[in-house]
């Protein structure tokens, strides 16, 4: 199954590149990767979208407990969480078809942020599988290019891991 | 705590203070550009620097040196080439879990990354075959960078350790203080608590068990595990199968020692453990060496697995109770809860499935003149009383010692395992006398093939420059063995590139102003042992021995464990034979 990890590391030179080794080297297939800084000074989080069985997804971690940079580990994969994904979409807009482009862009609540004679630039935050949805409806129009961030993951509700790391 | 009053001096000081307060008594190295620095210190601290022909020997000199003593081992190099030359070494030390501390000098910080002259990427390089890497561009981290160095090669599961250190920083002055304060890495947990509930399922496991195998591991010698592992197994009765790094972490002549199991283990073993119903494994990873093919791997068997790395579990094979701890606490743990047994219809079932096999098989041969392997391992055993430290290589030789010569005790085989790195043995056998610096306690056999011994037979020039003994059995059959066994047994005898036409190793050695002789037949083994092991100095013996001989038993690759090719005729002999 698809699974979605999260891992806080030490924001140091290098780190991501001890990440992104161990997967390489492990032949795991990395499907999405996020980095990006957290509320806590030196510590950098990560999302890594991947597919994994029950037992590859217990070595991945234990893999990743290994690297000496690395704080805490997550599967989020049964969890609860609010899952996002961002993607800006270039699309071909005529005069003709930017009404009917406005108009699946406020079905999907994706928004415009740029708009010239003959293209858009589409913004879109959600889950993976509705922007999969918003760029299949585009595609017809002719998508002139495309962007996607990954996914970020936090699970639901009041607890935070990142908490207990700040607390030991 | 040490309270050292500040004093301003250069990153190169730090380096040999925090080496000496690490307990560093030896490095193994080479100068070079981007090191002079740290070189020129050195001459001001007490510690020996045994210069080496190739860096590739100061890597296995240090895992050497640790596999003997259990300490750090440590070497040095310098930038670009000579860092380069470690990553052999180095990946050694990552697959046998070898703690070393490798150090090389780097170019100044601010030529990184120009492709300045000698300037490689060695953090990169050695990224995925080190427990851990630094590059250190400021002084002030330097120490403290190194001390975190030494307690993440030493802890857990051991491992090497590189500490890149650019030019600059060595030459910068700081007046860094050591507080003497643990080493704090928030992200590094290298100690588990064992808990109740694990321990719980294996002592189930292991009461209700008719017919258990204990499969021991380097785990055994590496946690000094061996007088523990010996009481358990008396109070259980369980027999012992050893892998190959796991060989003297049980005394090989105890009754319990089945021996090594494996591609190459005795047949008996190798049955016993396809035919048990549980498996506790101590302190090894379940390599594809061990298991062979892992579908048909113990059928029977339910396993429990103690490792102090939580990332082997089910990682090759699915176990039953997994306990993730030092092998040497869990055996304490589960010491007092286990039932004491003796299980001597099941030991029985073992002594009889050995039948003529277990004589050994090197007795019926013939005594035509001929001089096998075998012999020379055997004699070698018998005359060492199989108390000497044998360093091996890797090929033929090494599965004939691990399969004649009875190691009865922890630290006394020391072999390239995991990674198999041929010209292994004598670097590491340098380096292991360092650590056992005593002739009369210690003696130091090296046993190396042919082509092995070629790949780092420069270092001779070391054991003459620092007059240090160690005897050097050269198995010489004029092939590259194994490899060559394999065409025979899988490539219908095609014989590519495994003829291998050697110098006169005997010269050779005369040219270092070493004692060498030659022997070509088993009557003379006796007398050539005796003579090296009274000649001062490093001894080499060229043993030419028979050229197609093969390694049996012998489970192919990715076969079951009891799937072997036996001995075409059975040869036996005692312990007590000549």
């Amino acid at each position: 199954m698809l699974r979605t990890f999260v891992a806080h590391v030490e924001d140091r030179p290098g780190v991501l590149n001890r990440v992104v080794s161990l997967f390489r080297r492990r032949g795991y297939n990395i499907g999405s990767l996020t980095v990006g800084t957290t509320d806590k000074p030196g510590v950098s989080r990560l999302t890594v979208v991947m597919e994994a069985d029950e037992d590859s997804a217990r070595r991945i971690q234990a893999d990743l407990y290994k690297l000496v940079n690395v704080l805490y580990v997550e599967d989020l994969s049964h969890a609860a969480t609010v899952s996002r994904d961002l993607a800006l979409l270039k699309v071909r807009a005529s005069a003709d078809t930017r009404p009917q482009i406005l108009q699946l862009v406020e079905v999907f609540r994706a928004r415009a942020v740029d708009v010239t004679t003959d293209a858009m630039v589409l913004e879109m935050c959600g889950a993976s599988d509705k922007i999969d949805g918003l760029i299949d409806v585009l595609r017809p129009f002719g998508i002139v290019e495309m962007v996607r961030t990954g996914i970020v993951a936090m699970r639901r509700g009041g607890e935070s891991q990142l908490e207990m790391l700040k607390a030991s | 705590m040490t309270t050292t009053r500040p004093v301003t001096r250069s990153g190169a000081c730090v380096l040999w203070e925090v080496l000496l307060s690490e307990g560093v008594d030896v490095v193994f190295g080479y100068p070079g550009g981007a090191i002079m620095p740290a070189y020129d210190t050195l001459l001001r601290y007490p510690i020996r620097h045994v210069l080496v022909r190739h860096e590739q020997g100061a890597a296995h000199m240090a895992d050497g040196y640790a596999r003997a003593s259990g300490k750090v081992g440590v070497c040095v190099a310098t930038s670009g080439p000579g860092a380069t030359n470690l990553v052999t070494g180095i990946a050694t030390a990552m697959l046998d879990s070898s703690p070393i501390v490798c150090i090389t000098g780097q170019v100044s910080s601010k030529f990184i990354g120009t492709d300045a002259f000698q300037e490689t990427d060695i953090t990169g390089v050695t990224l995925p075959i080190t427990k851990h890497n630094y590059l250190v561009t400021d002084v002030e981290e330097l120490g403290p960078t190194l001390r975190e160095a030494f307690y993440v090669a030493r802890s857990g599961r051991p491992g090497p350790v590189l500490v890149d250190i650019t030019k600059d920083v060595q030459q910068a002055l700081t007046s860094w203080v050591d507080d003497g304060a643990p080493v704090v890495l928030p992200g590094y947990r290298p100690k588990y608590t064992v808990d109740d509930e694990s321990l719980a399922r294996a002592v189930a496991l292991i009461d209700s068990a008719e017919r258990p195998v204990i499969l021991a591991g380097h785990g055994i010698v590496k946690a000094e595990a061996s007088a523990d592992l010996r009481a358990f197994v008396e109070r259980t009765g369980i027999p012992v199968a050893s892998t190959l790094l796991g060989l003297g972490g049980f005394p090989a002549t105890h009754p319990l020692s089945l021996g090594m199991l494996g591609m190459h283990g005795e047949a008996w073993v190798n049955h016993a453990v396809q035919e048990a119903d549980l498996l506790i494994a101590l302190g090894m990873r379940f390599d594809d060496r061990v298991t062979g093919k892992l579908d048909t791997f113990a059928p029977r068997a339910r396993k429990i697995h103690v490792e102090i790395d939580p990332s082997e579990i089910n990682k090759n094979v699915r176990v039953d109770a997994p306990i993730v701890g030092d092998v040497r606490e869990v055996l304490r743990a589960l010491m007092p809860r286990v039932q004491q047994k003796t299980r001597g219809s099941w030991v029985a079932k073992i002594e009889e499935s050995k039948g003529h096999s277990a004589v050994r098989d090197i007795v019926s041969m013939p005594h035509d003149g001929r001089l096998f392997a075998a012999h020379v391992m055997h004699d070698l055993w018998r005359l060492t009383e199989g108390r000497a430290l044998v360093v091996t290589d890797v090929g033929q030789h090494q599965m004939w010692e691990a399969q004649y010569y009875k190691h009865d005790h922890p630290r006394g085989l020391i072999t390239s395992g995991g990674l198999g790195t041929m010209g292994f043995a004598l670097p590491a056998a340098i380096g292991a006398r360092f650590a056992r610096p005593s002739l009369e306690k210690d003696e130091i056999w090296v046993v190396v093939g042919d082509g092995g011994f070629q790949m780092t037979a420069c270092e001779l020039s070391t054991c003459a420059q620092e007059g240090i003994k160690v005897n050097v059995a050269i198995i010489n059959n004029g092939y590259l063995g194994m490899v060559r066994q394999w065409q025979e047994f899988f490539y219908e005898g095609r014989y590519s590139a495994t003829p291998m036409k050697s110098p006169d190793f005997v010269k050779l050695a005369d040219a270092h102003g070493l004692s060498s002789r030659r022997v070509t037949s088993r009557e003379e083994i006796e007398d050539a042992v005796a003579w090296a092991r009274k000649t001062p100095g490093t001894c080499v013996i060229d043993f030419r021995v028979e050229q197609e001989d093969a390694v049996y038993p012998m489970v192919p690759a990715g076969a079951a464990l009891h799937d072997m090719i036996r001995r075409p005729s059975s040869i036996v002999e005692t312990a007590e034979d000549p």
